[in-house]
């Protein structure tokens, strides 16, 4: 954090000098882990090795907040007995399919609730990326399920969490993690003493998490712990994520990814949302509880919004425009089909895929198979010169005179010759002033948008066919000013914050939002930055003229509510847990919910509501059931649905790791995505031979100095002169096995490329003994490319292609490599190098990667059946040697 | 130069008897700097603004006279970041001035083994021109079921992230009324 968010970490030095203990985790020693009280280095990939240690050490010594896990989780609810654990099924649960790769929910769900599993095999969901829809709001699941509140019925949540972390001991975090036992319980210990009633403890994290095939389930077992300890909904608890861009969030609220709409709506699918009704109902399921049964009246004022006069209720609101999903269609399945020949055409908005993207040169090679490309940037990146001088090029395995694709680059407007919004890393909207005017040619994309949307719209005037409707029926009117008729922002933020159609009256709150076409909204959840007509997301009043919340400086979704969920910082009967950390309470005498922040629940729904029978939506919400955007009302220890490769986490090794599974005969995620295309060889990893040609770990981040791909600041002369050369850490272990120089040469070998750096001799990184082996973890930062004041190769070269299940992310902060001295070969000479590394690990074209590597996945469950089967006979309890 | 005006010169002196007993500000200031003054209190005007690097969300505070950027400080308000700035915000300035910024369009044939030059009007048509007939040729108006599809995978998007809320919703709107699915940014990488 100190490296890669300098200025937030501010705040977490403020918490160390007022008493906070701060642990560092991470593969290699940073400016974080010096300022942090303790440092503990961790083979890459493991996480969920040591925070399901974590869980154990809290279940087993009983250190849960009782009061808070009874009355707002799912701890108490009793799971099917149809449900198999990981620890029968040696690594896999109950209902895995290995001819989709996939699970069937069925027998996951709560006793009684088999049958309303709403996704019976689920490789749908995860081509789509369906995860991402819970981003604002968890799966839906039938609000009453059995429970049973003593917490001993062994099929309870509680009960199964027991048993599925009981191997996840000391002994066992030391073998799999690298940790030493007594630096594991010094940080269980401190993480339990610091929550409660008095204290509450955070959990940072960013992509060094998210970037795995089991990335979401890292984030799941952060949650599980912050559960368990009552630091969810309360100051200083949470689980916050930590982005990297400066308006990531936004891009994932008002989101350009091919599987949402705005406000977390799901892109319309062919086969499962063919009319308009359907599509809503996959949304609000009708009879549920919660928040989200509003959503018929988000998803036609979005319609609305980007249809006006054309989209009415007797059409439906123009959702027969829609274009729709048939499966996965994200970027690394694009740049596949690039290089398959699929794609004609190709835009690049401040992206720079040719070094940040994993497999480089399937990127480069993706686009010097296209019919054109559009680079809109602020510098001349890697990605607009790949054909001249990408590294392809010098291998001759791009020739210009013979690369077909056509370029157009096209300069940018900075942040300062513009205006708009930013979401930062806390759903914080901060609108920023334009300073001065783009210098020549450079545009906004608001501009380049508008304009590119006027001149298509104006080429097809008149134009009969039924494809061009949605694009002539669009809602595409916006004021311009300037010489270069630049459109308004703000009048696009208005149109986002939705208004009233008649009146052009901006919305208030999301409340206000109408099924029968009379609001237009652009993205629900920001409803209200435009409050009272008055652009809430430029308010700044100085830190000095109000309280710590800061409620008055931009606008955070929903509703400006700075913590989500603060209703769990109230106990049932609606105050605060203690006056330490008191935020939102229930004022009895004004009969409603107060505090420092938004409260998140009705503001006048006492403690004591208990909803009557029948009711759904909001209605169904008791007094007492703080997290408002889950179908139950709970948080959830346990997911009996919503997460595509398990209701509970559990380790598995990344795609390539040089060692065997320790836990189980599973080795790696069972449901993750892979690609079997000829230009995505995968290295081995056990139980498949040959691992030990790529012997080493390596792992990448981010320099203080450098931003992403280096478009930034590689062309930055102050950042380019104090980060100035590719390098890569080693130890003095891994130096002297291998014999590398500190400041000489090494490259870098995987089974899609050679890169290679100056070599950095640290103590930064420590061999790690695990499982009775030495394991050499390597780093490397990832912002080097051939553009720019500095160059140097790309580290995202090395990666191969392998997804999370959930939401599609690509598994880039751990894979394996051999690292040898000297420099690496140029032209030819370095694909014979990768070939015959290939040659010797055994990754033929025709090779299959083993997706299931234990055999306790026969019997009923093959086939995902749903039917009775018995857990005992697949008891494998043993794990795996 | 009076006697009093003299003693007063004596950083010693300001600093035993002023504001800055410690001597490292005002005491220690010489005629030089006192008669500088600073590019943000001549410039024609401020905007307040939010660094474009991290997530982090730091405040900042744009100075700029005669249409350029003069300097880019933290914003001393923001309840974020208290007026601080990591090396990537402070290099803002550096970064919208710098003379490697591309300013005009460039433009590739096929087959090619330079750039030239290309007219942002003319560019902007032969985009246009491409994206239809891209559609044309790889539209997908219903699946082989009959039901629609309404799309093209001819066309590929990626970036956002780095963009404004305003952006990425036009950028969506449009993308989804001419059927283009393939949308992608950051936050999948
Ligand atoms: S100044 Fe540094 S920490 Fe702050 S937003 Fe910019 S890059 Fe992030």
């Amino acid at each position: 954090m100190a490296e890669a968010h300098p200025v937030g970490f501010q705040w977490v030095m403020e918490a160390k000098k007022r008493g906070a203990k701060v642990f560092h985790v991470d593969p290699r020693f940073t400016r974080t882990s010096a300022l942090a009280d303790t440092y503990l280095p961790i083979r890459a990939g493991t996480d969920i090795a040591l925070l399901g240690g974590v869980v154990r050490y809290i279940l087993d010594n009983e250190l849960d907040f009782r009061e808070y896990v009874l009355a707002y989780t799912n701890a108490a609810n009793i799971v099917s007995e149809r449900f198999a654990d990981t620890e029968d099924l040696d690594g896999l649960f109950s209902g895995y399919n290995p001819d989709t790769g996939s699970y069937d929910h069925a027998s996951w769900q709560y006793e009684g609730q088999e049958d309303n599993a709403k996704v019976r095999g689920t490789g749908k969901e995860r081509d789509s990326a369906s995860g991402l829809e819970h981003e604002s709001h968890g799966e839906p699941v039938p609000a009453q399920a059995p429970r049973d509140e003593t917490l001993q019925h062994p099929r309870c949540v509680y009960q199964i969490l027991k048993r599925h972390f009981s191997r996840y001991t000391p002994e066992m975090v030391a073998r799999v993690c690298g940790i030493p036992e007594e630096k594991f319980l010094e940080l269980a210990r401190a993480w339990t003493e610091n929550s409660g009633r008095e204290r509450t403890g955070a959990l940072v994290y960013s992509v060094g998490w998210t970037q795995h095939s089991v990335g979401v389930q890292y984030i799941r077992t952060g949650s599980i712990i912050q559960t368990l300890l009552g630091n969810m909904g309360r100051p200083g608890g949470g689980i916050l994520a930590l982005r990297g861009h400066a308006s990531i969030q936004g891009s994932t609220d008002i989101p350009t990814l091919f599987n949402l709409l705005p406000g977390y709506l799901p892109m319309p699918h062919h086969a499962d949302h063919p009319t308009f009704d359907r599509w809503v109902d996959s949304i609000r399921h009708p009879g549920q509880k919660g928040f989200w049964g509003n959503s018929r009246a988000f998803a036609a004022s979005l319609l609305k919004a980007y249809w006006g006069d054309a989209a009415t209720p007797e059409n439906d609101f123009c959702y027969g425009y829609m274009p729709r999903m048939t499966g996965d269609h994200g970027t690394y399945q694009q740049v596949l089909n690039m290089i398959d020949g699929k794609v004609k055409g190709y835009f690049l908005l401040g992206q720079n895929p040719a070094v940040g993207s994993a497999h480089g040169r399937a990127q480069r090679l993706g686009m010097a198979n296209l019919d054109w490309l559009v680079v809109r940037d602020l510098f001349m990146i890697e990605s607009a010169t790949f054909w001249k001088n990408g590294p392809e090029v010098a291998t001759g395995e791009i020739v210009p005179e013979e690369c077909r694709t056509e370029v157009f680059f096209l300069p940018a407007a900075s942040h300062v010759e513009k205006e708009g919004t930013f979401t930062q890393t806390q759903r914080l909207l901060q609108w920023r002033e334009k300073a001065v005017d783009p210098p020549g040619d450079a545009r906004s994309e608001l501009w380049f948008f508008y304009h590119l949307g006027r001149v298509l719209r104006e080429k097809l005037a008149g134009s009969t066919e039924r494809r061009d409707r949605a694009l002539l029926d669009l809602a595409w009117d916006y004021p311009t000013h300037g010489p270069h008729a630049e459109p308004s922002a703000e009048a696009v933020l208005k149109e986002i914050n939705g208004y009233e159609v008649a009146t052009g009256r901006p919305l208030n709150a999301f409340g206000e939002a109408r099924d029968d076409g009379s609001t237009a909204i652009g993205c629900w959840i920001y409803s209200g930055v435009y409050a009272d007509g008055v652009n809430q997301a430029a308010r700044r009043r100085s830190r000095h003229e109000q309280d710590w919340v800061a409620a008055e400086w931009g606008w955070a979704w929903p509703a400006n509510r700075r913590t989500l969920y603060n209703r769990a910082s109230a106990d049932p009967e609606g105050r605060p847990w203690s006056e330490r950390k008191k935020y939102v309470w229930w004022d009895p005498d004004a009969g409603e919910w107060t505090g420092y922040d938004v409260p998140d629940f009705e503001k006048t729904k006492p403690p004591s509501y208990r909803p009557p029978e029948g009711a759904s939506g909001p209605a169904a919400l008791a007094g007492d059931d703080p997290f408002v955007m889950q179908g139950d009302g709970k948080a959830w220890l346990y997911a009996p649905s919503g997460v595509l490769d398990g209701p509970l986490p559990t380790h598995y090794e990344p795609a390539e790791s040089p060692m065997r599974n320790p836990l189980y005969g599973q080795q790696a995620n069972p449901t993750r995505k892979i690609y079997e295309h000829p230009i995505n060889r995968m290295n081995p990893s056990p139980p498949e031979p040959h691992s030990q040609v790529f012997p080493y770990v390596f792992t990448v981040s981010r320099l203080t100095e450098h931003h992403t791909a280096g478009g930034m600041s590689r062309t930055v002369p102050r950042l380019a002169e104090l980060q100035p050369e590719m390098f890569v850490e080693v130890s003095p272990e891994l130096a002297g096995e291998v014999g590398l120089a500190h400041l000489g040469w090494a490259h870098l070998i995987s089974g899609r490329a050679v890169i290679e750096a100056r070599v950095l001799v640290t103590d930064r990184l420590t061999p790690l003994r695990v499982d009775g082996r030495i394991i050499h973890q390597v780093w490397l930062p990832y912002h080097f490319g051939t553009e720019g004041l500095v160059t140097g190769d790309s580290a995202n070269d090395l990666f191969g292609i392998t997804l999370d299940p959930n939401v599609l992310i690509q598994e880039s902060k751990v894979g394996t490599c051999d690292i040898r001295p000297g420099r690496r070969p140029t032209g030819p000479p370095l694909l014979d190098l990768v070939g015959d590394y290939q040659r010797r690990a055994g990754m033929t074209p025709d090779r299959k990667i083993p997706l299931v590597t234990t055999d306790a996945a026969g019997g009923d469950d093959a086939a995902g059946s749903t039917d009775e089967q018995s857990p005992a006979a697949h008891q494998d309890g043993e794990p795996h040697a | 130069m009076g006697l009093k005006t003299f003693i007063q010169g004596w950083p010693v002196y300001r600093q035993l008897t002023g504001t800055d007993p410690l001597g490292r500000g005002a005491a220690a200031q010489s005629a030089r700097s006192a008669a500088l003054t600073a590019r943000t209190e001549t410039a024609d005007g401020m905007a307040r603004s939010v660094c474009p690097y991290c997530a982090v969300g730091c405040g900042q505070r744009v100075f700029h006279s005669d249409g350029k950027v003069t300097q880019i400080e933290g914003d001393p308000d923001s309840p974020i970041s208290r007026g601080r700035l990591c090396p990537k915000g402070s290099a803002s300035k550096s970064l919208v001035t710098s003379p490697l910024r591309q300013t005009k369009v460039r433009y590739r044939r096929p087959y090619a083994t330079e750039w030239e030059d290309l007219d942002l009007d003319v560019a902007l048509d032969m985009i246009a021109d491409r994206i239809l007939a891209a559609r044309a040729e790889t539209w997908e108006d219903v699946d082989d079921e009959g039901r629609p599809l309404n799309r093209t995978l001819g066309i590929s998007s990626l970036g956002g992230a780095t963009l404004d809320n305003e952006e990425n919703y036009l950028i969506k709107k449009l993308f989804t009324a001419m059927g283009a699915l393939q949308i992608e940014n950051q936050a999948r990488i």
